[in-house]
């Protein structure tokens, strides 16, 4: 239950974290994900590691398309985008605090040019256009070979921070972890601001934002860079953490795995994509464990194990659209009113 | 300028219309459901992939004759196509754009992996429907298929539209895709019909996927095939079936005069090069109708 609950002054109405029990919470939470790298296996650890990529990147998608309005089919792009430039950087001897932003800021730069197009044509039509922009830059990473490597693929020299080889997928952990952190304070602070509230001002009908002296070509391309900007970050830590990548990786599948992560977990909320992204990520980890279990008894069932699980993404995506159109942090929300009336009210 | 091989640029370009006849079927389906229900339906490669994977399952496995095969396949892709109107497509009516955009995709991705699940990915040799022999005319040769998968394609597309401009239930169709609520008043079942657009939006989607199947071989692949139409319909503009059928074939020409000379790496993603210049010089396409805001 929830008492001694006083809103008293607007600077405490607006605080991102409220009361003191979710800041202990919030505390306790970090304190374990900072832990979790000693204790936890090899598996683990390296699942925390995709998790926290995953997270980065569905936190741009969700700026730009919860936030902004902006529907995008090509998110991977830029994550390939961000993660050839960190490669081409870092095999060139550029120190990791130089390629991660310069890598973020590449993959802006092209968000930019992107979103162009947005000036003219929105909903279906801008998904279109983002989905054909797909096609073409996984083209271009198949064949600017000097740069990309081609199908071959290309190799990240590992990764080091204040002279600690980042060499082993712990530290990896800890380094993506950080990352995550801050560009989710980032992505949650970015809406309390004039830029995030003219993104929700565009998203909810562009011409009365334009008659509120919204300036939509400015701002739309602000949403575009930021967006791409996280996903170029997370694409370079990708590079860092698998050592190499091919072209195969930044498919239109990944792209809608991320708007498939921000449905399922919340349209513009950084809670929701925190929660869809880990839930997108573990239920195919789960499938696999459940199909490994059968296999004892049925040997075809790791034969279909990919199939079952594009079953499952798709119904899941259907089905939260049907039942749960606001998606997991709706369902975080009820539990968390429930316990906050507790006593008296069931 | 001896040297330039003018029968091979006109096989390219016999081939390239002639192919373009199929991806103006595919748009078809693409079109009535953007008209009826003003929504881009991406799982239609999804449809030609189940209307090839039961008429293979009918004709070969079970061994049906075609002519109680064909219909049985085209029953049983129209029930499925009103099933995911009525329990996908009704519930989410008035959400926003992505809703219903991620709908279809999730959509997509449940029944690529259903039939992946049921078939398996690997390759079934489809019995040719359509005869092969090569027709000439002076010293360009015209294959068999691609010629009769053109004559097809047109007689459905030209059923069609008669359907939409002559029959009660089309008119009744158009009425309610142009203005839902002037004709609900009217007493036109607007909901039917988008139930029938839909039918009718799988049925052609499945009779191309048959013709792939056939030309090709069927495999699951095949339900990728259908977003490279996406260009076709963002050139003819997405509300427009003459838009459709010329878009088409402009698209089957580009993409073979591509394959032709620069190879089919290139040609795979021309669909996409024309969609981002159509989409940043006209974006409302050839004869769609013009709907833009300038902002």
């Amino acid at each position: 239950m929830r008492i001694h609950d006083f809103r008293e002054s607007y600077v405490h109405d607006e605080a991102l974290w409220p009361t003191r029990v979710q800041r202990a919470w919030l505390v306790a939470v970090l304190v374990a994900l900072a832990a979790f790298p000693l204790v936890g296996g090899g598996y683990l650890v390296g699942l925390m590691c995709v998790l926290g990529i995953h997270v980065i990147a569905a936190a741009g998608l969700n700026i730009m398309t919860g936030g902004a309005g902006l529907i995008s089919l090509g998110h991977a792009a830029f994550m390939g985008v961000g993660c050839y430039t960190a490669a081409w950087l870092a095999q060139r001897g550029v120190p990791f605090v130089v390629t991660l932003p310069a890598a973020g800021l590449m993959a802006a730069a092209l968000g930019v040019v992107v979103g162009l197009p947005s000036l003219r044509i929105k909903g279906l039509y801008l998904a279109v256009a983002t989905l054909a922009m797909q096609f073409l830059l996984v083209y271009v990473f198949r064949e600017w070979e000097s740069v990309t490597g081609g199908v071959k693929g290309v190799n990240v020299p590992p990764a080091s921070l204040f002279g600690l080889e980042l060499n082993t997928d712990a530290r990896m952990a800890w380094l993506i972890g950080g990352c995550a952190v801050v560009m989710l304070i980032g992505a949650r602070n970015l809406f309390r601001t004039r830029v995030g509230r003219a993104f929700t001002a565009i998203r909810d009908k562009d011409i009365s934002a334009e008659v509120l002296g919204i300036h939509l070509l400015h701002y739309k391309l602000m949403a575009f860079a930021i967006g791409a900007f996280y996903a170029g970050v997370a694409g370079a830590l990708l590079g860092y953490f698998y050592r190499a990548m091919t072209p195969e990786y930044f498919t239109l599948q990944l792209s809608i795995f991320y708007l498939a992560a921000i449905i399922v977990g919340g349209l513009g909320s950084t809670l929701g994509t925190i929660l869809g992204a880990v839930f997108m990520t573990l239920v195919p980890e789960l499938l696999r464990g459940g199909v490994a279990f059968a296999a004892q008894w049925t040997p075809r069932a790791t034969e279909i194990l990919s199939p079952i699980q594009q079953v499952v993404f798709g119904l899941l995506i259907i089905g939260f659209l049907v039942f749960e159109p606001h998606g997991l942090v709706e369902v975080w929300r009820r539990i968390r009113r429930f316990f906050h009336l507790w006593p008296f009210r069931s | 300028m001896t040297g330039f091989d003018w029968i091979a640029l006109a096989e390219f370009s016999a081939i390239g219309l002639l192919s373009g006849g199929l991806l103006a079927l595919v748009a078809l389906g693409f079109v009535l459901i953007y008209k009826g229900t003003g929504v881009i339906n991406f799982a239609m490669g999804e449809f030609m992939m189940l209307g090839a994977y039961f008429l293979y399952t009918a004709h070969v496995m079970w061994g049906l004759p075609l002519w109680m095969a064909l219909p049985a396949t085209l029953a049983a892709v129209a029930l499925c196509a009103a099933l995911v109107e009525r329990a996908i497509l009704r519930p989410l009516s008035g959400q926003p754009v992505i809703s219903v955009l991620m709908a279809t995709i999730g959509l997509a991705s449940a029944l690529h992996g259903g039939v992946d699940a049921i078939w398996g990915g690997r390759n079934y040799e489809m019995p040719q429907l359509l005869p092969r022999k090569p027709l000439f005319i002076g010293d360009v040769m015209i294959p068999g298929q691609v010629l009769w998968s053109f004559v097809l394609a047109a007689v459905v597309i030209v059923l069609f539209t008669l359907y939409f401009r002559r029959s009660r239930t089309g008119v009744a169709m158009r009425a309610a895709a142009s203005d839902p609520v002037t004709a609900y008043v009217l007493g036109i079942d607007v909901r039917a019909m988008q139930r029938l657009t839909w039918i009718y939006a799988g049925l052609v989607g499945a009779m191309a996927g048959m013709i792939v199947a056939s030309m090709t071989s069927l495999s699951p692949a095949l339900g990728g095939a259908a977003l490279g139409v996406l260009a076709v319909i963002i050139l003819g503009g997405l509300d427009s079936i003459a838009g459709a059928i010329v878009a088409g074939l402009i698209v089957g020409l580009l993409e073979s005069l591509t394959a032709g000379y620069l190879g089919g790496k290139v040609r795979d993603i021309v669909p996409y090069v024309v969609v981002l210049v159509i989409l940043l010089v006209r974006p409302y396409g050839l004869f769609g109708t013009r709907q833009i805001e300038r902002l």
